[in-house]
């Protein structure tokens, strides 16, 4: 780039914009931080240095929370909906390919279009269905409607659609049966593919809020996102105890992020192709 | 091949496609296609709790003398026709500046304007919340850099608390759509903007007659998922604006409404499956209308 009037003009600006940019989606971080240090008070000030106040905030967070309790039902239900989500929607976009059916197309057509139900129009039903159950207020009630997952089942076709047929019709005159393709040479194939998906359902199952709001009622049951919440809404919320709580509830996605960008965005890429 | 032909009928019968399958479309049709179907029969039953009976088009008579219905409705499409193209045009301006590869720095830029969509809604609700309170730090900052003279009421004031939730979700979400068209806009060739350069096409025209035409389907890709998310809208007015909707309902989304009218107030499951398949509609009609311009504008 030759440097001249309008060429440094327009770098100032570019830098301008994206680096303001840049730091207003940072900055609510920052301000998390700061503020799990500082007083409750000193919060609604706008302080922004380090304060004095973390142990205090922390020692208030735990006397009000069970935070073993809160952040172990949150795994369980991470974990299995992640798990159970990932077996589900890979075997079924691995199925999609190899489909010989002429119905194949029509029912993956009909799967897709669930993709427009809205979740407000189906929590009425689900409420009910899961009352008769006898599972409200239980961790299968969270997690059960989430594993069926379209979009993700969309997603590994999607993916699917790079795998190598030569890699199945090699294991074909191999004479290994199609649940051992699957098995031992889809899934390790499709490792990058995993990784992707797993970031997606890890995260919209850590932070799902609508769905355990309405079925886990008791505070045993509760989720750290519920915990967060009914913090925040206090009459007058302790916000150094609300900073300590939304720290937590963010850091094993932010760390399962950092620790997967790089498969995150090429499973992104993937799924625009 | 797999395949088993029966004589003459004509039909391919693949057990294995069928039991991969299964499990997910089993479960799709048990907890999405069931209760959505259930759902439209409650929209025709009326009574409290589980003490239902055929109403016939009771209730969508209902909506229209519904105050508090039509607010909802109003505040949503609001919500839908503000936010929706800000937030995709800043996606595009943001991925076109840190797709080019001259731009020191970019991986950075990238990670911070993706971060947001890291945080769970709750989370970043509750941090908004108490940013924007009235003597909070934003109207602290703003007052101190001379933008504003007197704090802003965001979340007592109708129209601020309107603006809060749109500035909350367009924060939320920019980056995951930006993420989209940086991945979209890595397929194209790059002399396509090299040429363009050199033959002193301003950046502007640049983006307006490369980038956006050829992000095209991700553009209405990312359109028709904002739109369902926007409808659906309720983590983020549900803990900015004290769980009800804000000050005399200006920020209550339809959602929200469906809540309060399952969970809050009587229950009225018929009335509340009513509203709820006014949002079914909503979204089937707006994800037409934007495949149907898209298509319009190809030809």
């Amino acid at each position: 780039m030759r440097t001249n009037p309008s060429n440094i003009a327009s770098a100032v600006l570019t830098y301008g914009f994206v680096g303001l940019m840049a730091f207003l989606s940072i900055f609510p971080f920052i301000w998390m931080a700061l503020g799990a240090t500082n007083s409750s008070i000193d919060i609604i000030k706008g302080r922004l240095l380090p304060g004095e106040a973390l142990t205090t905030n922390i020692a208030n967070f735990f006397t009000l929370v069970n935070l073993p309790l809160v952040f172990w039902n949150s795994a369980k239900v991470t974990i299995f909906a992640t798990v159970l989500t990932l077996a589900v929607s890979s075997l079924a976009g691995y199925g999609f390919e190899i489909f010989r059916s002429r119905h194949r197309e029509r029912l993956y057509r009909a799967m897709l279009l669930t993709l427009m139900i809205p979740f407000a129009a189906l929590m009425i039903p689900l409420f009910i269905m899961m009352g008769k159950m006898g599972l409200i207020n239980t961790h299968i009630a969270v997690v059960l409607p989430t594993i069926g997952s379209a979009f993700i089942v969309f997603y590994f076709r999607q993916s699917t659609k790079a795998f190598p047929s030569e890699l199945r019709d090699a294991a074909k005159v191999d004479g290994l049966k199609e649940w051992q393709i699957f098995f031992y040479i889809y899934v390790p194939v499709m490792r990058s593919t995993y990784a992707a998906a797993f970031i997606i359902v890890f995260m919209t199952a850590w932070n799902n809020y609508l769905w355990p709001l309405i079925v886990l009622q008791s505070n045993e049951t509760k989720t750290i996102t519920l915990v967060i919440s009914s913090l925040a809404s206090a009459y007058y919320p302790d916000y150094g105890v609300v900073m300590v709580g939304t720290i937590l509830a963010t850091l094993p996605t932010l760390a399962v992020f950092f620790f997967m960008q790089r498969q995150f965005v090429q499973g992104m890429l993937g799924s625009v192709k | 091949m797999a395949l088993a032909r029966r004589g003459g009928i004509g039909r391919y019968y693949d057990i294995n496609g069928w039991l991969f399958v299964a499990p997910a479309l089993g479960l799709i049709a048990l907890f999405m296609v069931y209760p959505i179907v259930w759902s439209l029969w409650m929209s025709f039953q009326s009574g409290r709790g589980m003490m239902m009976k055929f109403a016939g088009f009771a209730n969508i008579a209902r909506l229209w003398n519904d105050p508090v219905f039509i607010k909802a409705l109003t505040n949503t499409m609001t919500y839908f026709v503000v936010q929706v193209p800000i937030m995709i045009l800043l996606a595009l301006i943001l991925a076109s500046l840190l797709n080019n590869p001259r731009l020191v720095g970019r991986a950075f830029f990238r990670t911070a304007i993706f971060l947001p969509c890291v945080t769970s809604l709750v989370a970043y609700s509750v941090l908004f919340k108490g940013m924007f309170a009235f003597d909070g730090i934003v109207n602290s900052t703003l007052q101190a850099i001379g933008i504003i003279a007197s704090p802003i009421p965001w979340q007592t004031h109708p129209f601020w608390a309107k603006a809060l939730v749109i500035i909350a979700i367009t924060w939320r979400w920019t980056g995951y759509n930006m993420i989209f068209y940086l991945a979209a806009l890595q397929n194209i060739d790059r002399s396509i903007y090299e040429v363009a350069r050199i033959d002193g096409v301003p950046a502007w025209a640049r983006f307006t007659h490369i980038t956006i035409p050829l992000l095209k389907p991700v553009i209405l890709f990312t359109t028709v998922i904002s739109t369902i998310g926007t409808l659906q809208l309720f983590d983020e007015v549900y803990n900015l604006t004290e769980g009800k909707g804000g000050p005399s309902n200006a920020t209550l989304t339809l959602s929200l409404y469906i809540y309060n009218l399952t969970f809050r107030f009587m229950p009225n499951f018929g009335y509340a499956a009513t509203v709820s398949y006014v949002i079914v509609v909503l979204v089937a009609l707006l994800a037409f209308l934007q495949f149907f311009l898209a298509r319009e504008r190809e030809k």
